[in-house]
């Protein structure tokens, strides 16, 4: 048992960081969203599997929670958003993808570095866990950084609020668990609902703050 | 009536939750207005009861020496900013600016905001502090985006970005907060108590306290508007409403120091952890630098002030961060000093803005002379907050800069060179604002001064004689800090 549920764990969420790196070179919308429901189905069963391990049933709901929401409900709505906004073709990529991979390999390597000799006192189970769950989340923000496009930042958002989700899955017997599932879903719910309702295509880049300053001025 | 310390931390939190509920119902204008300045009224009474004792709810919430500040603070801003805010949207209603159906939602989220940065503040228990200031950012968002324009949608969309990122980051430090402690304290709620992880704080693994610690400061400091994290800020403060302007930099800005300051206590109580003060310290002189030079190329007069929030942010991280008694001290005084500054001085630019339909500073002039009460109030309100004599923040400000000049020299002359160069670009700003020929559309606003000159009062009152009572409390909350 102590063996398997090792192996397991790591196989899991080491493929986490594996789909993440594969959605970092994504340059078609609709493959990224199913790239990104992947991501989310993988998830929930590395979550189902600590709550199989750790004895911990309420960790069964955020796993329900992951597959329900982001692996069915939101795929389908960005599915369904991307059509009609006609963004499908667009995605723009800062940097080249090459630079873009590279980064992305040099961040996990700083996970790695960073989070096990730090943790070596820690749970061996939740170090490890803890090394990938780090690796997900620094790759997320690179997503949201190289990606122009609202939907594309929603994703990299999502993919690396999964690996805080993973953290703190593994971080055993963390109280509040569910309940910060729930609050990432509500928040993750109103970002969906915002760029639909309000057609937010792109991200308002505003490095150039006299751009910006010059159209408010515009105004009325 | 008398009630008691659990009693009153509980009211502190139901009120505001009961009315957001209760408003989001209510229709019109006139009666939710009402309701909502009493409701604020209500939970500042309650507040102040915490002063005459704490108490603690466990596992979950309790009120000390040091959120009692933020806490009495928080309620009083609300209270006078409901009252501020109820002129503001009755000019916005007539101007057609604001549908009435967001004005009830408005009023809901204004006190859901109220609601969440108390929890925050009284939480003892770090995943639901955390809790607590994800729904801060979420309401605030809500409202910033208001005016449904495309300015403001571009400022809450902006806003809620950044602030998730940030939100998503302290999360991570959370969790290794919780890892750092579980083989002390073991499996369970007792980990993320802060109270207990305070206490055994000492044998928890340093390098994961560490780590924690950076994602924690990064996080929690993207929502204090610390330079390089600070994006979202001006642009949040600029396309709200003016009493989300206030509030904004007035409380939340606090409450997401307040996390971080939590988090350094939990540092500096790990003797093998690194010591947080010069990280903090450095942000903080770095935001006060670059937001001083920022503060030359404005021409929205809420974003002129924003970037002055960011400035005195910027100074309360650095006063906090070089710690010690004194530097604490003067770190507390100046930020219920800003606070309360920078709240008066956004009541009045929000009038100011309504007056002449602009928030164009190169399209407003001769203030004075076209609406004198205005006009000086918010000349008094910038020389406050510029640090001119006799105003409290002058005070703080000088206790910062002579504590730093005592202890780290060097450190000194940056800070003195950003509050130099804050201080000519505020002064050059007010002065093209106030004086001169009045030019473009003269309207009649019915302005509600009296939150703009009691926040003022208070501000002076500090400047000239701080009572002895209070000097003692803040000395025991600087002490606390370390």
């Amino acid at each position: 048992m102590g063996r398997l549920a090792f192996d397991l764990a790591h196989l899991l969420a080491g493929s986490l960081v594996l789909l993440s790196l594969l959605m970092l070179y994504q340059d078609r919308m609709f493959s990224l969203i199913r790239i990104f429901a992947f991501h989310a189905i993988v998830l929930s069963m590395s979550v189902a599997w600590q709550a199989f391990t750790q004895g911990a049933p309420h960790l069964y709901i955020t796993a329900a929670i992951a597959l329900l929401f982001k692996a069915f409900i939101i795929p389908v709505s960005l599915h369904r958003i991307v059509v009609r906004l006609e963004v499908h073709r667009e995605i723009e990529v800062v940097g080249g993808v090459g630079i873009t991979m590279l980064i992305g390999i040099g961040l996990i390597a700083l996970s790695l570095a960073v989070m096990l000799p730090a943790t070596a006192s820690a749970d061996p189970l939740a170090r490890e866990d803890l090394a990938f769950a780090l690796s997900v989340v620094l790759l997320g923000l690179l997503m949201m950084v190289t990606r122009r496009n609202a939907v594309t930042q929603i994703i990299g958002f999502m993919s690396l609020e999964n690996g805080l989700i993973l953290a703190a899955a593994g971080a055993k017997g963390m109280p509040l668990v569910v309940e910060i599932s729930v609050a990432f879903s509500v928040l993750i719910a109103f970002i969906v609902i915002g760029v639909f309702l309000f057609r937010i295509r792109e991200r308002f880049d505003s490095v150039d703050v006299g751009v910006l300053e010059f159209s408010r001025g515009e105004r009325q | 009536m008398i009630i008691s310390p659990h009693q009153a931390i509980a009211a502190v939190l139901e009120i505001p939750a009961a009315s957001a509920i209760g408003l989001s119902l209510l229709p019109g204008y006139v009666w939710p207005a009402r309701i909502n300045v009493l409701s604020c009224a209500a939970t500042f009474l309650c507040a102040t009861t915490l002063l005459f004792g704490g108490g603690h709810i466990e596992h979950y919430l309790f009120v000390d020496d040091l959120n009692v500040v933020f806490i009495v603070l928080s309620t009083f801003v609300g209270l006078t900013t409901s009252a501020y805010s109820a002129s503001y949207l009755r000019h916005e209603i007539e101007e057609g600016k604001l549908k009435p159906a967001y004005v009830r939602f408005y009023h809901a989220m204004y006190q859901a905001l109220m609601f969440a940065m108390n929890l925050a503040l009284l939480s003892d228990n770090i995943g639901l502090m955390w809790v607590a200031i994800e729904l801060a950012t979420l309401t605030t968002v809500l409202m910033v985006g208001v005016y449904r324009t495309n300015a403001a949608l571009e400022a809450a969309w902006k806003y809620f970005i950044l602030g998730s990122v940030g939100i998503a980051l302290a999360l991570f430090g959370t969790i290794l907060v919780y890892l750092s402690a579980q083989p002390v304290l073991g499996e369970g709620p007792n980990a993320m108590v802060w109270t207990i992880l305070v206490q055994h704080a000492v044998q928890f693994s340093p390098g994961l306290l560490n780590v924690a610690f950076v994602f924690l400061i990064l996080g929690y400091g993207t929502k204090v508007g610390l330079a390089p994290m600070h994006a979202w800020l001006p642009d949040a403060h600029a396309e709200g409403p003016t009493p989300i302007s206030a509030v904004l930099s007035g409380l939340l800005l606090n409450v997401a120091l307040y996390a971080v300051l939590r988090f350094k206590m939990l540092l500096a109580a790990n003797a093998g952890a690194i010591r947080p003060g010069p990280l903090l310290a450095t942000l903080g002189l770095v935001s006060l630098l670059f937001a001083g030079f920022m503060l030359y190329r404005r021409n929205d007069i809420k974003r002129l002030f924003a970037y002055s929030s960011i400035e005195h942010m910027g100074i309360v991280a650095f006063a906090f961060g070089m710690g010690g008694p004194l530097a604490n001290f003067a770190g507390l005084l100046h930020m219920t000093m800003h606070s309360l500054t920078k709240s008066a001085i956004f009541f009045a630019v929000g009038h100011v803005a309504q007056a002449r339909g602009t928030q164009k500073i190169s399209e407003i002039r001769g203030l004075t002379a076209s609406h004198p009460v205005l006009g000086w109030g918010l000349i008094a309100g910038v020389v406050a907050i510029a640090g001119l004599p006799p105003f409290g923040v002058f005070m703080s400000e000088f206790l910062i800069v002579s504590s730093t000049f005592a202890r780290e020299p060097l450190l000194a002359i940056p800070l003195v060179v950003g509050l130099l160069v804050a201080f000519g670009a505020l002064i050059l700003r007010v002065s093209n604002l106030a004086f001169g020929e009045p030019v473009g559309p003269q309207r009649a606003v019915s302005a509600s001064i009296a939150p703009l000159y009691a926040h003022l009062a208070l501000v002076l009152v500090a400047g000239v004689y701080l009572p002895s009572q209070l000097v003692a409390w803040f000395r025991a909350v600087a002490e606390m800090l370390g």
